[in-house]
């Protein structure tokens, strides 16, 4: 049964056809190994991981092949195989240019894992402190699967006291969280246990929406009767599921402007993370795997998949049975979010989670960008409650300090803003715009206030062995006028005389 | 017509006791308007505003001796903070200073470097680090990109190469640029 | 106290001193570029503004009435005014040096703001009291700095809008205090029975 919770709402949201039936028709399948897998080395934003093999090496699955660094995750081999190459390709990242990959070519007769490495299984986890649960969550590379990709093992490092377990896919086309808490709900709660466990929470909810009853039933199936997890559903509004609005929705409370949920004591994890949790703690596996949704009717056989991480979109496209005779682009993400490629020789990464390809009578009118008429819808439908009209006037007249007044890093990014103007304005590329300008601008001015700093101490430097060599030239002519040699060339003989002695001194003697 | 005199003059100096009182009073040396728009110049120390570094430059514009478009380092987008803190229009950058150029570092050629340290005494932000007879390399994330050190160096072993690129510092560019700039795969409607 | 009251309101708003009276307006057009700026200087005219109403009252009644010389008012509120400014200068130096060197000319031009011998000169037409004249010049403060600073935030939205190149500037800014004239003219009457 669904919990008595009172749910608070939030601001703004638009309701929005689902269009998930395609893609949570069947049951999910796994998608066969490609011949090639390619692995990103870096989450865009933080540091690349450490490669630890070379081209021509062997690797067997789950075998570590590239080390985090920093603000990274642990990058592992998908399946047994040889390295082809370390170079940049194609990522899925929307400003299309490449990054450095990891290059896999694929045994043939890989789909045996008798071969795999894996960590030892810790059955007994709920003996386990937090500190060896988080190292496993390190290690096998777990990062947020909900699109974010942040690195969970830090994610989890706070006590807090409401762990929400974020079921609620609110995106257009996807399904993918849906498939997942249908098929394998014991191992989103024994994740949502573990994750628990880590991080001391006194209250645990799964939220999913309240269409997803097929979810629902296989939770409550899994959950029998026990209560440590509440199941909750909220009302299918677009995005219901973003980390804020769900928060807001759950608790009554807002997440502070530039904060994140840990500032009121609330943690949020994406069901994926918590069934990839339990599959490192339990099985002992690295994060190889996830659900991907493939669909839109620009695909002949839409459907959600268990793929490889690395595993490319071409070929994955290919197993859905191909494009459509007026297939015109491929998004990766929902229609609301996701980004359009350039190219289908991307990889799936560990935050793909829907493959969307659009017909041409999908796609939106590009028609031209018609002057502001200040109608204010923008602002009635933002779930953050800014000011989408102000931020892209700021932004046009690059008032830099009015965009970071205005909040433009609470922007989520939903697009809902864009959906709904009137003029077609692409607002939300607006904002990429903008966010992008005030991360340079900082870095630039930190960049400043450091070379002032350097030259300040290059200015004092030099002033000091100024100072000093005037010091020792002032001392030097005090001594000359105590002894009174009327002759300095004659003194300056006789000093040379001296040093050449006690330095030729030595050499003599040897 | 003598009380007007007097009294008008003796309003006069009452008045004219208070502005002394007050003048001695309210004394103040500082000129934090040229701290200010040091806080705005970009810190290269490369004296291609005329000026032999940024304080000196801030100090000229504090005074009136110099324009807030002389900075190439700083670009567009010093001018206009410029022209904000000081409530003044903006202008374009004074070409004979110089154009505004995408950021660069400094690199030297271990091959050729001979260890004369010509090239640390030049550098304003000691980003070169060495010794004489010895290697000097630049520090990539210290060096501003002023080119001031590609000048003293006799064998001409320092090349100024652009500043790192990729998708760490990819600049999202305005939407009229980016419509559709990505979205050339399969189909362009 | 309700004529205290009365003076203030109709100084604020039905008699505002920029957009009914149209005295002051250089500063108006001139600082009103950012809500800093114009924070800044309202407040220095403000108390410029009152402390003249009050003291070019008491050189009115003390010196002027006595010596039956009327006739100079205008010479002497002048020498007032301008003193108090250069006092107003010396204070914002040392305290708020920042604002000091932005405003820069704007503030011994509140010398030669005109609402400020407006408000000392209608004090002596009105025939107010002392309290009288510190609260008018209080009020006439008030709705001066209302003026401006509604009008700088105007101004900095409009300057980050989609302006025709040909009223970039100035113009839209005219236009724009027209029209809060416009506005104003709303009040008029308020206050008044029948």
């Amino acid at each position: 049964m669904s919990s008595s919770i009172a749910l608070h709402g939030f601001h703004g949201g638009l309701r929005l056809p689902g269009h998930k039936i395609a893609a949570s028709a069947a049951s999910s399948r796994a998608c066969p190994l490609p011949p090639t897998l390619i692995l990103p080395l870096g989450q865009y934003g933080g540091s690349l991981a450490q490669v630890l093999v070379a081209p021509g090496d062997r690797v067997r699955r789950g075998q570590l092949v590239a080390r985090a660094d920093g603000l990274a995750a642990n990058v592992h081999a998908p399946a047994a195989g040889s390295i082809v190459a370390i170079e940049p390709r194609p990522v899925p990242h929307i400003c299309g240019l490449p990054a450095s990959c990891i290059v896999l070519a694929v045994d043939t007769d890989a789909d045996t894992d008798d071969r795999a490495i894996c960590f030892p299984p810790m059955v007994e986890w709920q003996q386990a402190d937090a500190q060896s649960l988080l190292e496993r969550i390190a290690d096998a590379g777990i990062v947020g699967l909900g699109g974010a990709a942040f690195p969970t093992a830090t994610k989890l490092g706070y006590p807090i006291e409401l762990l929400v377990i974020n079921g609620a896919e609110c995106e257009p086309w996807i399904a993918c969280d849906q498939m997942l808490l249908r098929e394998r709900a014991q191992e989103v709660c024994t994740g949502a246990r573990i994750m628990r466990q880590i991080v001391g929470a006194t209250r645990v909810v799964l939220a999913i929406e309240d269409r997803m009853q097929d979810a629902a039933e296989a939770v409550r199936a899994a959950l029998d009767s026990s209560t440590d997890i509440e199941l909750v559903e909220v009302p299918t509004i677009f995005p219901q599921g973003g980390e804020r609005q769900l928060i807001r929705v759950l608790t009554g409370k807002e997440v502070p402007s530039g904060g994140y949920p840990v500032d009121i004591g609330v943690l949020c994890h994406n069901v994926g993370t918590a069934a990839a949790v339990y599959r490192a703690i339990v099985r002992g596996e690295p994060l190889l795997e996830r659900y991907v949704s493939v669909t839109g009717h620009g695909v002949l056989a839409a459907g959600t998949w268990r793929v490889t991480i690395g595993t490319p979109v071409e070929w994955l496209i290919a197993q859905a049975g191909g494009y459509s005779g007026d297939a015109a682009r491929v998004v990766l993400g929902g229609s609301m979010t996701g980004t359009a490629i350039a190219t289908d020789a991307v990889p799936i990464v560990k935050a793909s989670n829907c493959v969307l390809v659009l017909t041409t009578d999908q796609l939106r009118d590009p028609a031209p960008e018609l002057p502001c008429i200040r109608c204010g819808e923008c602002a009635r439908v933002c779930p953050a409650q800014l000011l989408p009209q102000q931020l892209h006037w700021f932004i046009r007249a690059a008032d830099w300090d009015a965009v970071e007044s205005h909040a433009l890093i609470d922007c989520i990014e939903c697009g809902l803003c864009a959906q709904v103007c009137p003029s077609h304005i692409p607002l939300v590329d607006w904002y990429r715009h903008g966010k992008t300008e005030l991360h340079l601008r900082a870095d630039a001015q930190q960049r400043a206030d450091a070379a002032r700093k350097r030259f300040e101490a290059r200015t004092l430097r030099l002033a000091q062995a100024q100072a000093e060599r005037t010091e020792r030239l002032a001392a030097r002519q005090a001594v000359d006028e105590e002894s009174p040699a009327s002759d300095p060339i004659a003194a300056a003989v006789q000093r040379a005389a001296a040093r050449k002695r006690s330095e030729g001194g030595p050499e003599h003697g040897a | 017509m003598i009380e007007a005199v007097l009294a008008l003059s003796g309003l006069g100096v009452l008045l004219g006791a208070l502005l002394g009182w007050a003048a001695v009073r309210f004394r103040r040396e500082d000129a934090p308007l040229v701290d200010a728009i040091d806080r705005i110049l970009p810190q290269t120390q490369c004296a291609q505003c005329g000026f032999p570094g940024c304080r000196p430059y801030a100090e000229a514009i504090a005074r009136g001796a110099a324009d807030i478009n002389q900075c190439p380092p700083g670009g567009e987008a010093g001018i206009q903070a410029l022209a904000a803190l000081l409530g003044r229009e903006a202008k374009p950058l004074d070409a004979t200073h110089g154009s505004e150029q995408p950021a660069r570092v400094a690199w030297i050629d271990e091959e050729v470097c001979i260890g004369c340290t010509k090239c640390i005494q030049a550098c304003p932000v000691d980003a070169i680090i060495g010794a004489p007879k010895l290697m000097h390399t630049v520090l990539i994330d210290a060096c501003t990109g002023c080119d001031l050190c590609v000048a003293p160096c006799p064998v001409d072993c320092i090349y100024m190469l652009p500043a790192s690129s990729g998708i760490a510092v990819w600049r999202a560019p305005r939407p009229a640029a980016a419509r559709l700039q990505n979205i050339t795969f399969l189909r362009v409607p | 106290m309700p004529d205290l009251l009365a003076i203030l309101l109709t100084a604020v708003f039905v008699n505002n001193f920029v957009l009914v009276k149209f005295l002051g307006l250089c500063p108006v057009m001139g600082v009103s570029k950012q809500i800093e700026s114009a924070v800044g200087l309202s407040l220095a005219t403000a108390f410029v503004l009152t402390m003249a109403s009050g003291l070019s009252y008491l050189v009115y009644a003390w010196l002027l009435v006595p010596l039956d010389l009327l006739w100079m008012r205008t010479l002497a509120f002048i020498l007032v005014i301008a003193a108090l400014v250069q006092v107003v200068e010396a204070v914002m130096r040392r305290q708020f040096p920042l604002l000091y060197q932005v405003l820069g000319i704007f503030l011994p031009l509140i010398t030669t703001n005109c609402a400020v011998l407006g408000v000392a000169l209608l004090n002596t037409r009105e025939q107010h009291d002392l309290l009288d004249s510190l609260v008018f010049g209080l009020g006439a403060s008030l709705g001066f700095g209302l003026v401006l600073v509604l009008f700088a935030g105007l101004r900095e939205r409009i300057h980050a809008g989609d302006v025709p190149a040909a009223f970039q500037g100035a113009p839209i800014g005219l236009i724009t205090a027209g029209l809060m004239a416009l506005g104003f003219m709303g009040f008029a009457g308020m206050g008044s029975r029948g």
